[in-house]
Formats: structure tokens, C-alpha cells, sequence
């Protein structure tokens, strides 16, 4: 069981990294990797969001909609738990932790639509996961997110002060170097731990 | 409307993902193989147009506070659909292309147009916009498969084209597609996750450059006419 865990959370993490191998997630990536500081929040709420929005899944799934023979309806339903999960981390964060939630500005009603978080849903479902596999899954998943967030922000930084063609202003120059990244993380394919 | 500048709009001066630069993470992760980049492409011009038609149709009734939610039940709904009836009549595409079917529904692409779209026009423009939308979308997906497959593995129209048996089309994912040179001299590095970034970035990095540059000589044609017409006035 633990080992288990410890090899899906390597794996989320660096292995099958959500954004650098498994394309989850790259519109917040690629939106808000401005600031390391911008990044460091945004990588926080999703990792909040994706673990929350994990466990509950998972118990709507095996609770109501396998029961109910309803499993036809589960991209729906999760997106649904989804978008209600956020509304209410929004309330949650306003009322609580006001200036991360000013911070966080638009980005917040955004992670609705991140898709790694109804992607790590619907990977748990595929791969079968039991609650404490999903919710580690969720997490870690997250954690991934924000470790490639991160790092990617201060790249960027870094490329805001260098020379560029002028046509690759932009996004064009962010993926390039979302590519080299990419390929460092690629150092991690194919490692096995168990 | 005028069909003519929607077509050029989708296609070209507005295209999702090259212009308007949405639905990116579906677009760099399934362009691998030409079978998967037409299915996801046709996938998603299918559930576009209906949605863009549902919204347009509704766009009265919704009331403004609540109306993402309501896109959002729209598009999942048509989504299950796509995924079930992929499921059923084309298994080897489901399988391809994985979880990237249900994702459809968080692709900005389809809220987006829903959002900016089909809330102030009628259902006739809204479906011909879906329709539109939709081939730029499917035709940046075969640009980058096409790219991306020739040069990490020397092939073009792997799982859609097989010629072991005379050319014909296949819809089970079996093709081998066209070899044009030994996959041993591709860069399969085109095929992992890094070719998916830099092939969009060179190929927005393109589009961008295209964009500015018929900008500017439409700016000269300008210049150049006036001054045409101002000359001309001197002489009379």
C-alpha cells in the first residue's frame, strides 16, 4: 500500500509530470506563469482544488452514480462537483485569506476550466483507484503542477530580458521554452522505482 | 453575416488556436498521428456546432448570471454523447485519443465562442461560426500532426492511410501510413512532449509573423494610394 503511494506520487510528480508530460493544465501554465509569486498561488489553489475535487469524485462515482448505473453520466457529474468545488474555495478564500484571494484575482473562477483537475478525476476513474490512491493522485498531481509552474515562471523571467525575433513575441516564445523545460523533465521518463 | 469573412475569420484572421491562442493542451498533446489529429478535430468541430447551436437558440432564456453554468451542462452533454458514440463506432480513436474526449468540455474553445459568440447572434451564424471554428481548428491539428510525424518518424498519415494492401483508408487505427524516409534518420524527440511545444510556438511564432507582415503592406497599399489621390488633385 505505501509503496504504492510512494510510486504514484513520484509518478505525478516527475515521472508523468501533468503539465510537461501529460499536457494537463497548460492554459493556467502558459496564463498566469508571469511572476514566480502569481505562480506560487495559482500552484497552491490547484493543489487544493485537484486534491478536494479528487476525494469527492471519487465518492459521488462509487456512491451515487455506480450504484444508480448512471457511470455514462460521470464526465458531467464531476464537472459539475468541479465547478461548485470552486465557487465555494472562492467564498471560502474571501471571507478567510482575503489577500490571497485578491492575488489570485481572475485566476480563481478560472480553475474551473483548468483541465487537470477534471483530467486527474477522470485518469482515477480510468486507472481504477481506490479513495486513498485517488486522493494521493490528486494531490501529488497537483504538486506537479506547482513545481513545473514555478519553475517555468522564473524561465520566464529570465527570457523577458533576453533577445528574441520580434514575431515570436508572446506565447510563441513562452512554448519554445515550455519545450526546453519539457525536455529536461523528459530526463525522468522511463524511470521505474518499484 | 457575410459567410465569406466568417470562413476567412476561422480559418486564418481569428483561428482559435493560432490567433486567438485557446484550447492549446489538447492540440499539443494528441498531434502525434494524422488518425488522431482528424478524429479529435472532427470531435470537436461536431460538438461546437451543436452547442454554438443550443446557446444561440436559447441565448434569450438564460438568464446572464448563471449562463457559464448552463454552457457548461450544454457542452458536457454533447460531449457524452461524442464520447459514447466514439466508443461505440470507432473504438481505436477512443482508445487513441484517452481522456483528451471528455476533456472537450473544459477546452476553451467551445465556451469561448459560446461566451463571445452565440450569446449576440442568431442560430443560422452561430452554426456556420461553429462550423468555421471548427475546420480552423481541425486544420491547425493536421498542420502540426503532419509536421510532427514527418519529421520524428519519416510518415505521413500514420493510422488513417494503409498501403500494405492497395491505398485505402482505415478507420481501426491499423494504417502504417505512408513511409517517406526510415523512421531511424526521424527525431523522435518531435514525438514526446517536447516536439508538441515547439512545433505550436514556431507554428504561432509563424502565424504572427504572416499577420504583421500583410499588415504592413496593407498599411504601405494605403499610404500608397493616398498618395496616389493626393498627387492627383495637385494635378488637376
Amino acid at each position: 500500500m505505501l509503496q504504492n503511494i510512494i510510486s504514484i506520487s513520484l509518478g505525478a510528480i516527475l515521472i508523468n509530470n501533468f503539465i510537461f508530460s501529460q499536457f494537463l493544465g497548460c492554459c493556467p501554465f502558459l496564463g498566469c506563469s508571469n511572476k514566480v509569486d502569481t505562480a506560487t498561488g495559482m500552484g497552491l489553489a490547484v493543489v487544493f482544488v485537484m486534491g478536494l475535487a479528487s476525494a469527492i469524485c471519487w465518492v459521488i462515482d462509487h456512491y451515487i452514480l455506480i450504484p444508480l448505473n448512471l457511470a455514462f453520466l460521470e464526465t458531467l457529474a464531476f464537472i459539475l462537483v468541479i465547478a461548485a468545488l470552486v465557487q465555494f474555495v472562492e467564498m471560502f478564500l474571501k471571507k478567510a485569506v482575503p489577500s490571497l484571494y485578491s492575488a489570485l484575482g481572475i485566476y480563481l473562477p478560472l480553475i474551473t476550466t483548468n483541465c487537470a483537475v477534471l483530467g486527474v478525476v477522470l485518469l482515477n476513474v480510468q486507472n481504477n483507484y481506490n479513495f486513498i490512491e485517488s486522493l494521493t493522485y490528486g494531490i501529488t498531481g497537483g504538486l506537479g503542477f506547482m513545481l513545473a509552474i514555478v519553475l517555468f515562471a522564473s524561465v520566464r523571467e529570465r527570457v523577458q530580458f533576453s533577445e528574441y525575433p520580434e514575431c515570436f513575441e508572446g506565447f510563441p516564445i513562452c512554448l519554445v521554452s515550455a519545450a526546453l523545460v519539457a525536455m529536461a523533465f523528459m530526463g525522468f521518463s522511463g524511470m521505474k522505482i518499484f | 453575416m457575410n459567410r465569406k469573412q466568417q470562413f476567412k475569420e476561422g480559418l486564418i484572421t481569428n483561428n482559435p488556436v493560432l490567433v486567438q491562442q485557446i484550447g492549446m493542451c489538447a492540440t499539443m498533446a494528441i498531434t502525434t498521428t494524422l488518425f488522431n489529429g482528424v478524429g479529435m478535430g472532427l470531435s470537436v468541430l461536431i460538438i461546437l456546432t451543436c452547442c454554438n447551436v443550443v446557446v444561440a437558440a436559447l441565448r434569450k432564456i438564460i438568464p446572464d448570471e448563471i449562463r457559464l453554468a448552463i454552457f457548461v451542462v450544454v457542452i458536457a452533454g454533447f460531449v457524452t454523447i461524442v464520447d459514447l458514440l466514439l466508443q461505440a463506432f470507432i473504438p481505436a480513436l477512443s482508445a487513441a485519443l484517452g481522456v483528451f474526449i471528455p476533456l472537450i468540455v473544459v477546452n476553451c474553445i467551445i465556451i469561448g465562442r459560446a461566451e463571445a459568440f452565440c450569446q449576440k447572434n442568431s442560430v443560422k451564424d452561430s452554426f456556420f461560426d461553429g462550423i468555421f471554428q471548427g475546420l480552423g481548428y481541425t486544420c491547425v491539428l493536421v498542420i502540426m500532426c503532419v509536421f510532427r510525424e514527418l519529421v520524428g518518424s519519416g510518415r505521413f498519415g500514420g493510422g488513417l492511410i494503409d498501403i500494405a494492401n492497395g491505398f485505402r483508408f482505415t478507420l481501426d487505427g491499423t494504417g502504417g501510413g505512408i513511409q517517406i524516409f526510415p523512421s531511424e534518420y526521424g527525431m523522435s524527440i518531435m514525438n514526446l512532449p517536447f516536439g508538441g511545444f515547439l512545433t505550436l510556438g514556431l507554428l504561432i511564432g509563424l502565424m504572427q509573423y504572416a499577420l504583421k507582415r500583410s499588415e504592413k503592406n496593407r498599411k504601405e497599399a494605403e499610404r500608397a494610394a493616398a498618395e496616389a489621390a493626393a498627387l492627383k488633385e495637385v494635378d488637376d
